[in-house]
């Protein structure tokens, strides 16, 4: 039955084979039968199904945290009402809490992380993709790279034995000398405290904006920078009206995103700020954020209220924290057309 | 009317030279700390890693000597179980939305791993205690593993979805061609040829979750003795470390810088091979 | 040996849009049929609904009968991939599983159809490779190259190679040397000429020459309408509709 094409090849074709060659389709296969059609469409069904399944379960897990953290807030959300949220005072002996010197806690340490870290953080981008020569370009966005790898706790570890004594000696008391007239300077200088955890936070939160914007900023069409550069526009005057410009619901988003990694930051700001629940407006002084007083006190909560009381903290970090990561995922989405982000930092 | 455009163009190029400057000083100053912490990683730790620190149990508090032991072998049981509840629900999910997923079903799905990729991992550790925990009875590391392994289902299905997304649909038309059925296409055809990015999502995914202690606090919860049972509380490394860069103890100070820096070697090992396989993968698509 | 090929009232879309209509067609068994017509005239449908490909594509739909041999192509019971398994199919651009050597490129087929005999799988590769012209000039390496590794042409022979693997009964190719350069084309037609003894082939090209000189019938497509089927010299020389003669002698898109 072969026979095997003859013409440009060196060696003999090979007349006989066809009797060692065991058949692939049995004859009667070929004869009656095609396979029937219900047994491959349950394969395909079952396969499809499985996978669906799988895409399921991150459905699943985002329901299941939700129910589980309203279900075990519950006595505290009936106990306490919105009043949660305002009240000062955190007292687990007589069982009266509120929220109020965490909240503002995880929003002071956010705020001083967004103010270090956005400026570097679009710096790093617009010197990486348009300045820097191009051999630097794949080291230094590695470099960033790496900087997201680090885990929480060894920032942790580097900022209490390095950084904090670094801002206690030098940063602390020069700020406090010339910046102490705006009240945000004030007061003993422990080197542990809001700043600590503002500067760490900062440092950790660079890596998720410089990337995004990165992204968003190669998206940006090479004509508008060039349409920019056609006007005799300066490389920085390009930068800023035709890269940044255009770019810049994009940049927002990648700053949103990096707020909301502030916000949920655990251990690092755990092993720096303190945790002191009291409300300063230094950033000296001491103070506690929301993740931080769950990490802390959540395995020793034993009374119910207590531990649903953290439980609420933690939904309502669960609640900010998908806002936030909404509208930033939508804001970069707008930019880059869905496609997954690059850089999963 | 020359001069003053001469005056004009000078203050434009100096701005120009200061942005310039101003963007290369923000890159010195965001590496400065990554050098920071590797050097002190490098200069406390490189002291104190030795074989009794690899090979001992912590000893108690006052005694010199003891290692992390069970803590890096908690580590290991902890992630394991962590990889085989998050990569096969993970790669699936990716199979689904890059095979399946045209719907607006599957851009929900998108949506909501991108925003679980945002919540916080202390928030997991919660929902996982109130799951596993609480209904167990008592800490373990099958619950820190639960924990880990839900947080690496988002980073790889998405990658995931991205590479099988990147193979060319007439691969997929020839194995069809060929009377292959689609769910082996996809196993065996397109997610073959994807597979040096699928592994570069899940090394990622895998870094990232080495380095986790928050969601540990209160799931795998910890334990200074010898432990392999998946339903006890375990130690892990990064669990370890925070235990004793808070104490007051320099010797457990010094364990920490320790720990610190093998679990840093961890995971840019991983991060490196990743680096590895996705330059290989580049080569070969371009070749 | 090649089975015949019976096209009755079949119409196909691509969402609303209507890219076959009323087909009609007989093809001869261990003949070479073309399929040619202007870009857009439906002949690569055409082809994709005889093994039931068109389907693959979200949204599209065929109705009609097609019968290859003893298969219903569209019956209620027949599955597509046993149809896709018996008539083989060759596409415009090579292309090979960019991750697999030479051997395993050929061997999938069967390989991933649940076949697992080694020494079967052996030589039905080397017979493959030998049909498809390409084991001389890859036989040492067969499975150390990857199928991307070579060049286009043998690629293209690497999936014609892979498409014979499975044992087909007929072998469409879809455009197979628009991507090609003309040594290689040459040997593609070289290739074709050789097949008919044993397969039934049916080749869509644009290339009127390259319909002229290896397919024994032709048919001529425009705008989802088949124009006019006859044998090939008849096509060329004397067709009998005014649209074929325009579009032969150039005078058409």
């Amino acid at each position: 039955m072969t026979a095997p094409a003859q013409g440009e090849e060196p060696e003999k074709p090979q007349q006989d084979s066809s009797e060692e060659v065991p058949r692939t389709v049995s004859g009667r296969e070929r004869r009656i039968a095609l396979r029937v059609n219900w047994r491959t469409k349950f394969a395909e069904h079952t396969f499809k199904y499985a996978m669906l399944a799988c895409s399921l379960a991150v459905l699943a897990v985002m329901v299941l945290i939700f129910v589980q953290l309203v279900l075990h807030s519950k006595l505290s959300l009936q106990q306490f009402g919105f009043k949660f949220f305002t009240g000062s005072t955190w007292d687990p002996v007589s069982g009266d809490f509120g929220a109020w010197p965490f909240i503002f806690g995880t929003l002071l340490s956010s705020l001083v992380a967004l103010v270090i870290a956005v400026p570097l953080a679009v710096g790093v981008a617009v010197f990486v993709t348009e300045m820097c020569p191009r051999p630097l370009r794949g080291f230094i966005s590695f470099m960033v790279e790496l900087l997201a790898a680090i885990p929480s706790v060894i920032y942790g570890l580097w900022a209490i034995f390095i950084l904090a004594p670094l801002l206690r000696q030098y940063v602390e008391p020069w700020l406090g000398k010339y910046f102490g007239w705006t009240g945000l300077f004030t007061g003993p200088a422990y080197g542990i405290g809001m700043l600590a955890a503002g500067v760490i936070l900062a440092i950790m939160i660079i890596p998720i904006i410089s990337s995004i914007t990165r992204e968003v900023m190669q998206v940006v069409p090479q004509q508008q920078r060039e349409g920019v550069l056609a006007l005799g526009a300066t490389r920085w005057e390009m930068i800023r009206m035709g890269v940044l410009r255009n770019a810049r619901a994009g940049i927002f988003g990648a700053v949103i995103l990096g707020l909301g990694r502030a916000i949920g930051e655990t251990m690092a700001v755990t092993m720096v700020i303190g945790n002191r629940p009291a409300v300063a407006k230094s950033l000296f002084a001491p103070g506690y954020t929301m993740a931080s007083v769950i990490a802390n006190e959540f395995s020793e909560a034993t009374d119910d209220l207590y531990l649903s009381a953290l439980v609420e903290i933690g939904l309502a970090l669960l609640i900010v924290t998908v806002i936030v990561n909404a509208c930033a995922r939508l804001l970069v989405w707008s930019i880059t057309r869905g496609t997954p982000s690059r850089s999963y930092v | 009317m020359f001069s003053a455009k001469g005056v004009l163009g000078l203050r434009r190029r100096f701005t120009n030279h200061l942005f310039t400057a101003a963007a290369a000083m923000a890159s010195l100053l965001v590496l400065a700390p990554l050098f920071a912490i590797f050097g002190y990683l490098l200069y406390k730790g490189l002291g104190s890693v030795n074989w009794a620190f690899l090979t001992h149990t912590p000893k108690p508090i006052g005694e010199t000597g003891g290692g992390m032991a069970n803590a890096i072998v908690g580590s290991g049981l902890i992630l394991a179980i962590a990889s085989a509840i998050g990569i096969p629900l993970g790669i699936g999910a990716g199979i689904y939305l890059s095979e399946y997923g045209k719907s607006r079903y599957a851009q929900v799905v998108r949506f909501t791993a991108d925003v679980l990729n945002g919540v916080p991992s202390i928030v997991m550790g919660i929902a996982v205690y109130a799951l596993v925990v609480i209904p167990q009875g008592h800490f373990s590391a099958f619950s820190g593993g639960v924990a880990l392994g839900i947080m690496m289902i988002p980073t790889i299905a998405r990658t995931t979805e991205e590479m099988l997304a990147m193979v060319p649909n007439v691969i997929r038309e020839a194995a069809l061609g060929l009377g292959i059925p689609q769910w082996r296409t996809t196993l065996s055809i397109t997610l073959r040829t994807a597979t040096s990015g699928v592994i570069t999502g899940v090394m990622l995914a895998f870094a990232r979750i080495a380095g986790e202690t928050a969601p540990l606090l209160f799931t795998a919860f910890g334990n200074q003795y010898w432990s392999l049972k998946p339903n006890q509380p375990t130690a892990a490394l990064p669990l370890q470390i925070y235990v004793y860069a808070i104490s007051p103890f320099d010797e457990w100070h010094r364990q920490a810088w320790a720990g610190a820096l093998v679990l840093i070697a961890i995971i840019v090992g991983a991060v490196s091979i990743v680096r590895v396989i996705a330059a290989r993968h580049r080569v070969s698509h371009s070749a | 040996m090649g089975v015949g090929i019976e096209v009755r009232d079949l119409n196909a879309w691509f969402g609303k849009a209507q890219v076959l209509q009323d087909i009609q067609m007989n093809v001869e068994p261990n003949h070479v049929t073309a399929v040619i017509g202007p870009s857009g005239c439906g002949k690569s449908t055409f082809v994709r609904c005889l093994n039931r490909m068109h389907e693959t594509i979200a949204g599209a739909r065929v109705q009609g009968k097609v019968q290859v041999g003893d298969i219903d192509v569209y019956g209620s019971g027949t599955a597509a991939v046993d149809v896709r398994r018996r008539i083989g199919m060759v596409f415009q651009k090579p292309n090979p599983f960019p991750t697999m050597s030479i051997y395993d490129n050929v061997a999938a087929g069967l390989k991933l159809n649940g076949y697992r005999n080694r020494k079967g799988l052996d030589v039905i590769v080397e017979r493959s490779l030998r049909m498809a012209a390409l084991w001389g000039e890859v036989k040492d390496v067969v499975k150390k190259k990857s199928g991307a590794s070579l060049s286009g042409g043998q690629q293209q022979r690497l999936c014609i190679a892979r498409a014979l693997a499975v044992e087909p009964e007929v072998l469409l190719m879809d455009e197979p040397a628009s991507a090609l350069d003309p040594i290689s084309t040459g040997k593609i037609e070289e290739l074709i000429f050789q097949l008919k003894e044993q397969y039934t082939v049916v080749i869509v090209t644009h290339n009127m020459q390259q319909a002229a000189r290896v397919a024994d019938y032709t048919g001529f497509f425009l705008m989802g309408k088949l124009i006019e089927f006859d044998k090939t010299q008849k096509i060329f020389t004397t067709p009998s509709d005014k649209r074929t003669e325009d579009y032969i002698t150039g005078r058409f898109g």
